[in-house]
C-alpha cells in the first residue's frame, strides 16, 4: 500500500483534526486536553445522555468505548509522526469500575510500537489520577488503510490554507 | 422514571414491547435503539443518523459507536432472556472491525455463548445490508449481580 497519503504530524493540528475529522467527538463533546512526544489525552465531560444505567447515573459503557477509540486512533498518528488513513482493527476494553457520575471522565492513549502496516496502542480511561483507571485497553490499527486522501490530512491542508490567508 | 426498572423489564419480557426498554435508558434513546423480534431471536436496530458518523470523509459511524451498539445488544438480550433483571455490568468487551460501518441502518445479534450465576458470556455481530457481511463482531463478558 502507498504511503504517498501520508502528511507530517503536527501537533497543533490535532485539536483541528479531531473537530472536523471525528463529527461524533463533538457530537458528545469529547475534545482533545493535551497531546506530548508519547500519547494523546482527551477527555469526555459528563452528559446526561450518555447514561446507561439511570438508577446509577453511570455512564453507559459504549461511551468510554468511543472515548477511548478515539483517542487511541489519535495516538497512533504520533506514533507514526505522521497523519495517515487508519482503521481499528480490533479494540480490548477491560471495564475495572464504573465511572463516577458527574465529572469528566480522561483517557490517555500511547501507540507504543508500530510497524509497516499495524499501529499498536494501549490506553487508560480515568478521573484525573492514570493510577486509579476506570477502564484499561489495547487496541491495534491498520496504517495507510484507505487509498483516499486521509482525513487528517485534508484538515491539516485547511489549516495550512488558513495560515496563508491570515498572513501568518 | 415512573416505574422501577426491574418491573419494566418483567412487563416488557410479557408484552414484547421492546419499544419501553429502549426509551428507559438515557443512551439507547441517544443511539435511537430499536429492538425486534426476528426468527432467530431479538434483533437489536440503529437507524442511521449524521451524529454517528466518525469519519465524514469515508463516510462511516464511529468505531466507538459500533462497539456501544454491540454493547448495546448484549445488554438487551441479557436482559430478555431472564439472565438478569437490573442492567447487567461489563467487564470487558473485544471488537473486531470487519468492515467499515457505512452511515445506514445497522442490525445487531446478540447470542449468550455462556450463561452463568455471576458472570455471562456474549457474542455479538452487526451487519447493513447482507448478513453475511458483517461490519463487526465481540465478545463480552457482564456481571450478572
Amino acid at each position: 500500500m502507498s504511503t504517498g497519503n501520508r502528511v507530517p504530524f503536527d501537533p497543533e493540528a490535532i485539536t483541528l483534526v479531531v473537530q472536523r475529522g471525528i463529527p461524533h467527538c463533538g457530537v458528545i463533546g469529547i475534545e482533545v486536553k493535551d497531546v506530548d512526544k508519547t500519547g494523546v489525552t482527551m477527555v469526555l465531560p459528563y452528559r446526561e445522555d450518555l447514561v446507561g444505567d439511570p438508577r446509577s447515573g453511570v455512564l453507559h459503557g459504549g461511551a468510554i468505548t468511543t472515548l477511548i477509540d478515539s483517542v487511541s486512533g489519535v495516538s497512533v498518528y504520533v506514533g507514526l509522526g505522521a497523519f495517515a488513513a487508519i482503521a481499528t482493527l480490533d479494540l480490548r476494553i477491560d471495564y475495572l469500575r464504573p465511572a463516577t457520575p458527574h465529572i469528566d471522565l480522561l483517557a490517555r492513549a500511547e501507540c507504543y510500537k508500530v510497524t509497516r502496516q499495524i499501529a499498536f496502542v494501549r490506553a487508560i480511561a480515568h478521573h484525573g489520577d492514570v493510577n486509579d483507571p476506570v477502564a484499561h485497553s489495547v487496541s491495534t490499527f491498520m496504517i495507510d488503510s484507505s487509498e483516499t486522501k486521509p482525513l487528517a490530512a485534508i484538515v491539516a491542508e485547511e489549516l495550512e490554507a488558513e495560515r496563508k490567508r491570515s498572513g501568518k | 422514571m415512573t416505574e422501577s426498572l426491574e418491573r419494566l423489564v418483567a412487563s416488557v419480557r410479557e408484552t414484547g414491547e421492546w419499544y419501553r426498554l429502549a426509551a428507559a435508558l438515557p443512551y439507547f434513546r441517544f443511539l435511537d435503539v430499536q429492538i425486534e423480534e426476528g426468527e432467530f431471536g431479538l434483533i437489536t436496530i440503529m437507524p442511521a443518523n449524521d451524529k454517528l458518523i466518525g469519519n465524514p470523509f469515508l463516510p462511516a459511524i464511529h468505531g466507538g459507536v459500533v462497539g456501544a451498539f454491540l454493547e448495546s445488544a448484549a445488554i438487551i438480550q441479557l436482559l430478555a432472556t431472564h439472565e438478569t433483571e437490573s442492567i447487567p455490568k461489563i467487564v470487558n468487551l473485544s471488537v473486531d472491525y470487519l468492515r467499515s460501518a457505512k452511515p445506514v441502518e445497522t442490525y445487531a445479534q446478540a447470542v449468550i455463548a455462556k450463561p452463568g450465576r455471576r458472570v455471562a458470556n456474549v457474542r455479538v455481530e452487526a451487519w447493513q445490508g447482507r448478513r453475511d457481511k458483517p461490519v463487526a463482531a465481540a465478545h463480552a463478558h457482564f456481571l450478572l449481580r
